[in-house]
């Protein structure tokens, strides 16, 4: 099939808007891929959704069943990550937890990245009064540190790991909201948006369809880098007792309770540990390889 | 004419890309004595990458090859860093296009052009605050102590071309590369610029290498002009015989440019067909 | 009634006054140029009769009607305008396509799959260019772009902000061309700002020399051939460019 080879993505005379976009997207593929630490990082967040998604499957047993005679086994062939104080297997409630991490990123990302994204390119776009009123709004939230204001929200809306979500994604989007807007100002005076008002546009025009878009580059950056703090926080939160609730695996949750048996039984504590170093790592590397790719600036294109 | 002050042959600057190395400039020969040498071309015609492989300012992944490449009858490519440094500035300098970009915000003018100077000879505060001003006066600047006080955002483009040139000539350099030096600036200072840099080159009789895109300013302050295309020269000539060019893309370019008594209804587009094949 | 007319515009920038008092009318169908160097306020005013630069007081009319300080809807069918740097006025995630249906978009225009590749005819680009990225297209290229946005809508009046200072003097030599085919074909009355007087020379009637802010002398084109020029600024700016004047 001529469709979806390699000259067809790499055409120079795209013959349909699909096969130009397609031909962009399959040149940052491409130099993504030649990016041995984006690779890894890829890779780690792949298993990670492999691992949401057949979790059931995946799981040598179930995350909540307990088994009192089978207490705080150490790591054997029978439990790969031992067993918890309730004779849980630990690495069926790691697989489980993964479920839980991902629902909690992804709900983040869906609701810190587009607000911030918005409300930066608002205020950068018009500037003056919006401009003061908006960066205001936002300098209060940055100006409190992430976990206390979280801490904060949890405990007025009530422990759980919906509100854990709202939480951590109202503490997330001011940083976006910063960097939507620095990135609007160096280009809302150029010529392609005077060019775009004198078509008669409307601002909302502007803003969603010429403003947006070369934001969002950076921004996915960005939200990929802060996926691992997020990641963190949601722990920190579930460590504390705020976030998901018992017997939910979550894995913050899981550190908090071995910590009691830290000394004799390190494991418990340990293995969710790494689970969570493991998943921050992969998004920390994706991000990085994802600016070598997206961001001109960075010098990705030589 | 003697030995000539620079000699190059067969130059060759080449960059990476996806699809494998692209020379940009393929095969470059001249030789330079105490003359001025226009090069010409349009953008993409290998005519900056010249003057800067000269200086070995190609940066990596660049790369620059030459069979030979002698200033003074000293091959340049084989120089260590160190050395080149002491050339660069002290025997071969340059001036970029935009004074704005190449001025230190910072500091004031009057040191960075003592600083051209401190580089490369060692001189007491007093005899190099003379020399300051005494070149500062060369390049026609009125009131040399006022304006060696000021920052480069104070003054203005032509003032700030000037600078450039009182900087780059204070060391007394034998080799003068000028890379669109008045590009960025109003017809009439352009004049009073090239005026200045010529009058200058010619009183130190120092060699000048002029790059540029407009044919007839390099014909009118050139001896001899290169014109380049596509990383090769197509044409060399005396500058006073640059109306009868025989290579169609110098004919080309001459009829392209409107003319200020201009008559024709259409302006004579470049065929590039003719020439691209060869 | 006159295609452009300014009457008394000042123009400011903060505090600082950069156009002062600046009147003069541009016929229907003619072809006017603003000339002047870097600080004399050509562009602002361009900018203030395109509506972005809205900090002005006086008189704009195009076609007989008072613009407002912001640009609007009606005005962008009537006037449209051509940046300098083609680089910087074309969107960089943005295929040619996008960027020629976007007009038409705003203004519920139809057809446009037809109005497209007609316009990309009208400005001498191949078809293979429809779907391509600015990236992938030479300085002259994206210039002929930026011509073909400004002319889906059709308007009558077209704004030229230094069309050919960023491009090389063959690929000027093809846009200038263009653009007076199309003035020809489309019955446009242009108004065209520059510092190259040859230029004003092959493609403008008239020609308004600007100084500090102000208009100091509005002549025709004509000038050109003999130098013929009244005041002192202009006859300086004439003799730069390269001009002998014949008294």
């Amino acid at each position: 099939m001529r469709m979806l080879s390699r000259d067809w993505y790499l055409d120079d005379a795209p013959a349909s808007r699909l096969q130009a976009n397609a031909g962009r997207f399959y040149r940052a593929g491409g130099l993504l891929l030649r990016n041995p630490l984006a690779v890894v990082g890829g890779a780690i967040i792949l298993l990670l959704v492999l691992t949401a998604a057949f979790a059931p499957w995946i799981a040598p047993y179930s995350a909540v069943g307990q088994d009192l005679s089978a207490r705080l086994l150490p790591p054997s062939a029978q439990h790969w990550m031992g067993t918890d104080e309730l004779g849980r297997d630990i690495l069926s409630r790691v697989i489980h937890g993964a479920r839980i991490t991902l629902m909690i990123v992804a709900l983040v990302a869906v609701i810190s990245a587009p607000l911030g994204l918005i409300i930066g390119a608002v205020s950068g776009y018009f500037g003056g009064l919006v401009d003061k009123v908006l960066m205001g709004i936002t300098d209060v939230f940055l100006s409190m540190p992430k976990l206390i204001l979280a801490l904060a929200f949890v405990a007025a809306l009530g422990p759980g790991i919906e509100n854990a979500i709202i939480a951590i994604a109202i503490t997330a989007w001011p940083a976006y909201a910063r960097i939507a807007r620095a990135e609007t100002l160096t280009f809302c005076q150029s010529d392609f948006i005077g060019a775009t008002r004198l078509l008669g546009a409307s601002h909302g025009r502007i803003i969603l369809r010429h403003v947006l878009p070369l934001c969002t580059s950076s921004m996915i950056i960005r939200v990929t880098l802060d996926m691992a703090g997020i990641i963190l926080t949601a722990a920190g939160l579930g460590f504390l007792g705020l976030g998901a609730q018992p017997p939910l695996p979550e894995w913050g949750a899981m550190i908090s309770r071995g910590r009691v048996f830290i000394l004799d039984q390190w494991w418990v504590a340990t293995m969710p540990g790494f689970a969570i170093i493991l998943v921050s790592l992969g998004f920390c590397f994706l991000g990085d390889g994802l600016r070598d790719v997206l961001d001109p600036k960075q010098g990705g294109k030589s | 004419m003697s030995a000539p002050l620079l000699s190059v042959e067969d130059l060759r600057v080449s960059f990476p890309t996806p699809t494998g190395r692209v020379e940009v400039v393929k095969g470059l020969s001249f030789d330079l004595g105490r003359e001025r040498l226009g090069i010409v071309g349009e953008s993409g015609s290998g005519k900056s990458m010249t003057g800067r492989a000269i200086l070995r300012l190609v940066r990596a992944p660049g790369r620059v090859a030459a069979k030979r490449m002698e200033f003074e009858g000293t091959e340049i490519q084989s120089l260590p860093e160190r050395r080149m440094r002491d050339l660069r500035g002290a025997r071969i300098s340059m001036i970029m296009q935009d004074p704005k970009f190449s001025l230190n915000p910072v500091m004031t003018v009057g040191r960075q052009i003592a600083e051209a100077l401190q580089a490369h000879e060692r001189l007491g505060r007093r005899a190099t605050r003379e020399r300051v001003l005494e070149m500062l006066e060369a390049v026609r600047i009125n009131d040399p102590e006022r304006v060696a006080s000021m920052y480069p955002h104070e003054i203005s483009g032509g003032m700030g071309q000037r600078v450039m040139i009182a900087m780059m000539l204070i060391p007394r350099p034998s080799l003068l590369i000028a890379d669109e030096p008045t590009s960025a600036l109003d017809v009439s200072v352009q004049a009073q610029v090239l005026d200045l840099i010529d009058e200058l080159v010619r009183d130190h009789g120092m060699g000048l290498i002029l790059i540029s895109h407009d044919l007839n300013l390099v014909s009118r302050y050139c001896d001899r002009i290169m014109v380049m295309n596509a990383g090769r020269v197509v044409e060399s000539c005396a500058a006073s015989e640059l109306h009868r060019a025989q290579h169609p893309y110098t004919q080309g370019l001459l009829a392209a440019v409107p003319r200020m008594h201009e008559t024709r209804p259409t302006l004579p587009v470049l065929d590039r067909s003719q020439w691209s094949g060869t | 009634m006159s295609a452009i007319s300014l009457q008394d515009l000042d123009i400011s920038y903060g505090t600082a006054k950069v156009v002062e008092g600046v009147s003069f009318d541009v016929a229907e169908g003619e072809s006017f140029a603003l000339v002047g160097e870097s600080g004399s306020g050509k562009s602002t005013v361009l900018k203030a009769i395109a509506g972005l630069a809205p900090d002005w007081t006086g008189g704009i009319s195009v076609l007989g009607q008072p613009r407002g300080h912001r640009p609007d809807r009606g005005f962008a069918r009537r006037c449209q305008m051509v940046f300098q740097d083609p680089y910087g006025s074309l969107h960089p995630r943005k295929t040619v396509d996008t960027v020629l249906s976007e007009p038409l978009q705003v203004h519920g225009l139809g057809n446009r799959d037809a109005r497209v590749e007609e316009m990309l005819g009208a400005v001498g680009l191949d078809r293979r260019f429809r779907f391509r990225y600015p990236h992938q297209l030479s300085g002259g290229q994206r210039q002929r772009v930026a011509i073909a946005r400004a002319l889906m809508l059709e308007p009558k009046v077209m704004l030229l902000d230094e069309p050919t200072s960023a491009l090389d003097v063959s690929v000027q030599a093809e846009i200038l061309n263009l653009l007076k085919r199309l003035r020809a074909e489309q019955g446009l009355t242009y108004l065209m700002v520059t510092h190259n007087l040859p230029v004003v020379g092959f493609m403008c009637d008239r020609m308004a020399v600007m100084n500090r802010g102000r208009v100091v002398e509005i002549a025709p084109a004509a000038a050109l051939h003999d130098g013929s020029f009244s005041d002192p600024y202009s006859r300086a700016l004439y003799a730069a460019s390269g001009g002998t004047a014949h008294d």
